[in-house]
């Protein structure tokens, strides 16, 4: 019997759950820097993709991280986070890719939807910069607690020519073994978080002090309801005739789209509040805030068979 | 099954707690879904919108009771036919344990999701109906969680309720399976009577059971001890990348980077790297940025050498003193998992750790029958969930273990070189 403690974990025999999560994330990553020709990490600056290039950043310490971001713009963000993303790519050096959805929109490609969310919009330029680019692998921070359909996701998701997911003919997924191989036009999506709840993303982020943007805390913001949900007002297209605007402390628990990312009632201003708040929590992320979830009971699947990361 | 929509907190796990990963296995109307159902339910672990999602779905079905079975099937294709399709994992967690679960498919049809779902777990329930007792398909769920290494093997006891809560029933079951399971070289094994509709000894002890006195089928998750076998093992790491930084401030940093799969790697140790067989010495490890003097499976580090050698992806670091046998004649194991058979002359890549090679399979030496798990020599071909003993030839040496001292250095998949599909996961038995 070996004995051993490292530095942080205490005895290699228990290591916290965390510890396990981080090592098979950091494992993905590597795995697909050396078996890939062009990664790419997809970067909204919300928190799952903040903790994702956090943990890129260890895998390849001290050296760069081997790849470049991509961001989706709906045009519809929080200024906040967008200044957060900048900052970051600044910080680390990074080269960053953008999908423009209002290119799309202005070069009349795509058209706005009657009920003004640009969420399904994203996946035309998500997917024509995957093969414009030549990405061979896109890192996405879904986690397979998320959804039911995302349940089902493997950690490497086979995509064709056309980006589309089938869930019935994945490939098994055994022990460690990530299976990479894919024709030209093809990609794999990759997902480092599989096994990630969202109470882990928030623990980890404690435990390794990750900056994230001030929208996740608790503020004060003008915000109106709309389905169920607090939207904030702005240029994007709310509120409507009828709908009226009133300034609340709330704070976010995804970051997304504007037109269909509600925020919650909170007071939580600290990370040690939001963590209580998350474990006592009744409802799910996207159950909280996703408008575009609810549309359906199979939401999601339809839009991952697409090409939806 | 009694629900309850009230529901208080959710208990949260603390950021120290321990990871169990388990799978569950049973036949097509064992109750499996509703004793996954029972175990998320009555750990707090359904939120308010999915079970409002499940009620209304019930409900439109013109459906008395929520069926709890709607929380676990997430494909359109699932809900449609009310049956499982694919391995889905779910998480929960209590105030001592978080839990990853591999939710399996139990039809026959399925044992390639079974063998895919057992290949990380720790712990596997095996569910049988109390009125049938022991069946062809818990012979074969035990034998794949025999064959995969599984170290817990829990037998729960289901619908206990239907056979008026009687231990003699439930004993003469539990004996009839270890006997089996033992056998087979099961390690351990737990049995425990159940009725998950009910909702008796799965997180809540049952007051009509009151002759058993043994855990619910949570507390013995939440007590069994994992991330045993991995670090007692021999040291060992497949590298995956090599980081050279070439910056101002790390001109000459050469590390191998990788998570160790077994065993524990120290400063100071030597060691030889494969298939060169060149030594060196450990003059660093750093984890994810940290310097450390020691670290253990299933970290993920990077070694630093004191000797400039030709490392890359794909080799093997190894203690000097304890190496693997190198080579590339390979009988093993396999479960063939594609649709199409798998036949002798079949030229394959060999995935194993973080190498591929080309390989051959030489021969196909017998097909194990799994309804009574004898050997058939000269079957011919694999077909998709077979399981059988294969001859593989690789075209470069490669570094085996045996499966029972180490599952990552003891597995690794055949793919086809022409798609890149996944043929078969397989398994160093010898």
């Amino acid at each position: 019997m070996s004995e051993g403690a490292d530095s942080r974990g205490g005895h290699p025999f228990r290591l916290s759950h965390l510890d396990v999560l981080e090592s098979e994330a950091v494992h993905i990553f590597r795995e697909v820097a050396g078996e890939f020709e062009n990664p790419v990490l997809l970067f909204s600056g919300g928190k799952d993709s903040i903790v994702m290039l956090h943990l890129a950043l260890k895998a390849f310490a001290p050296a760069a991280i081997p790849f470049s971001l991509l961001h989706v713009d709906t045009g519809h963000n929080f200024p906040e986070v967008l200044e957060y993303r900048d900052r970051v790519v600044a910080r680390h050096g990074l080269r960053l890719h953008v999908a423009s959805v209002q290119d799309y929109i202005d070069r009349g490609v795509l058209r706005e939807r009657p009920d003004g969310t640009r969420n399904p919009l994203q996946t035309l330029p998500l997917t024509e910069k995957i093969q414009s680019e030549r990405f061979d692998a896109v890192f996405g921070g879904g986690r397979r607690d998320e959804e039911k359909a995302r349940a089902k996701e493997r950690v490497f998701s086979l995509r064709d020519e056309f980006s589309q997911w089938d869930p019935r003919r994945q490939r098994p997924e055994l022990w460690q073994l990530y299976n990479g191989r894919h024709a030209p036009g093809e990609h794999v999506r990759v997902f480092p978080l599989s096994n990630w709840t969202e109470l882990d993303v928030w623990q980890y982020i404690a435990r390794e002090d990750i900056e994230l943007p001030g929208i996740y805390f608790a503020h004060e913001r003008e915000v109106f309801e709309r389905a169920g949900m607090w939207l904030t007002a702005g240029e994007w297209g709310g509120p409507k005739a009828g709908e009226t605007v009133e300034t609340r402390l709330v704070r976010y628990r995804t970051v997304g789209d504007m037109s269909c990312t509600g925020a919650v009632d909170s007071d939580a201003t600290t990370l040690d509040a939001v963590i209580t708040e998350i474990a006592a929590s009744r409802l799910t992320e996207r159950g909280a805030t996703r408008a575009d979830d609810k549309m359906s009971e199979a939401a999601m699947e339809d839009r991952k068979r697409e090409g939806y990361f | 099954m009694t629900i309850s929509t009230e529901q208080p907190a959710r208990r949260a796990a603390p950021a120290e707690a321990t990871l169990l990963r388990f799978a569950t296995a049973g036949s097509v109307d064992d109750g499996k879904s509703t004793l996954v159902g029972r175990l998320l339910h009555d750990s707090k672990s359904v939120f308010a919108d999915q079970l409002e999602a499940v009620e209304q779905v019930s409900a439109s079905r013109g459906q008395d009771v929520p069926d709890l079975a709607l929380l676990t099937d997430g494909l359109r294709a699932e809900r449609e036919q009310g049956i499982t399709i694919d391995v889905a994992y779910r998480y929960f967690a209590t105030a001592r344990r978080r839990f990853i679960l591999a939710d399996t498919p139990g039809h026959v049809q399925y044992t390639r999701n079974m063998v895919t779902g057992a290949s990380t777990a720790e712990l596997t329930v095996i569910l049988v109906d109390a009125r049938h007792g022991v069946v062809e398909q818990t012979r074969r769920h035990a034998a794949i969680a025999a064959l995969l290494g599984v170290p817990h093997v829990v037998l729960a006891v289901n619908k206990m309720d239907l056979v008026d809560y009687a231990e003699p029933v439930f004993a003469g079951i539990a004996e009839t399976f270890t006997a089996y399971a033992l056998g087979l070289g099961v390690p351990e094994i737990t049995a425990i009577p159940i009725s998950a509709l009910a909702g008796d000894n799965v997180v809540e002890p049952s007051a009509a059971m009151d002759w058993y006195g043994g855990p619910t089928v949570l507390e013995h998750l939440e007590s069994v001890p994992t991330g045993r076998e991995s670090a007692a093992r021999h040291a060992r790491l497949p590298v995956q990348v090599v980081i050279r930084p070439r910056t101002p401030e790390h001109p000459d940093y050469r590390g191998y980077a990788g998570q160790i799969a077994t065993g524990t790697f120290r400063v100071g140790d030597e060691v030889k790297v494969l298939p060169s067989g060149i030594g060196s010495r450990i003059s660093g490890i750093d984890l994810l940025g940290v310097g450390v003097d020691v670290a253990s499976a299933p970290q993920s580090v990077t070694l630093l050498l004191e000797d400039d050698i030709d490392i890359s992806r794909g080799d093997l670091i190894v203690p000097a003193h304890d190496v693997p046998a190198l080579g590339r004649n390979i009988e093993a194991t396999v479960c063939h998992l594609a649709d199409t058979p798998l036949t002798a002359g079949r030229r394959v890549l060999l995935k194993h750790t973080t190498r591929t090679v080309k390989a051959t399979v030489e021969e196909i030496t017998s097909r194990l029958a799994l309804d009574d798990l004898t050997h058939h020599a000269d079957p011919g071909q694999l077909v998709a969930n077979d399981i059988g003993r294969v001859r593989v030839r690789t075209a470069e040496p490669v570094a085996l273990d045996a499966y029972a001292d180490s599952r990552h250095t003891g597995s690794f998949l055949l793919i086809d070189p022409a798609d890149g599909t996944t043929l078969a996961a397989g398994i160093v038995t010898d």
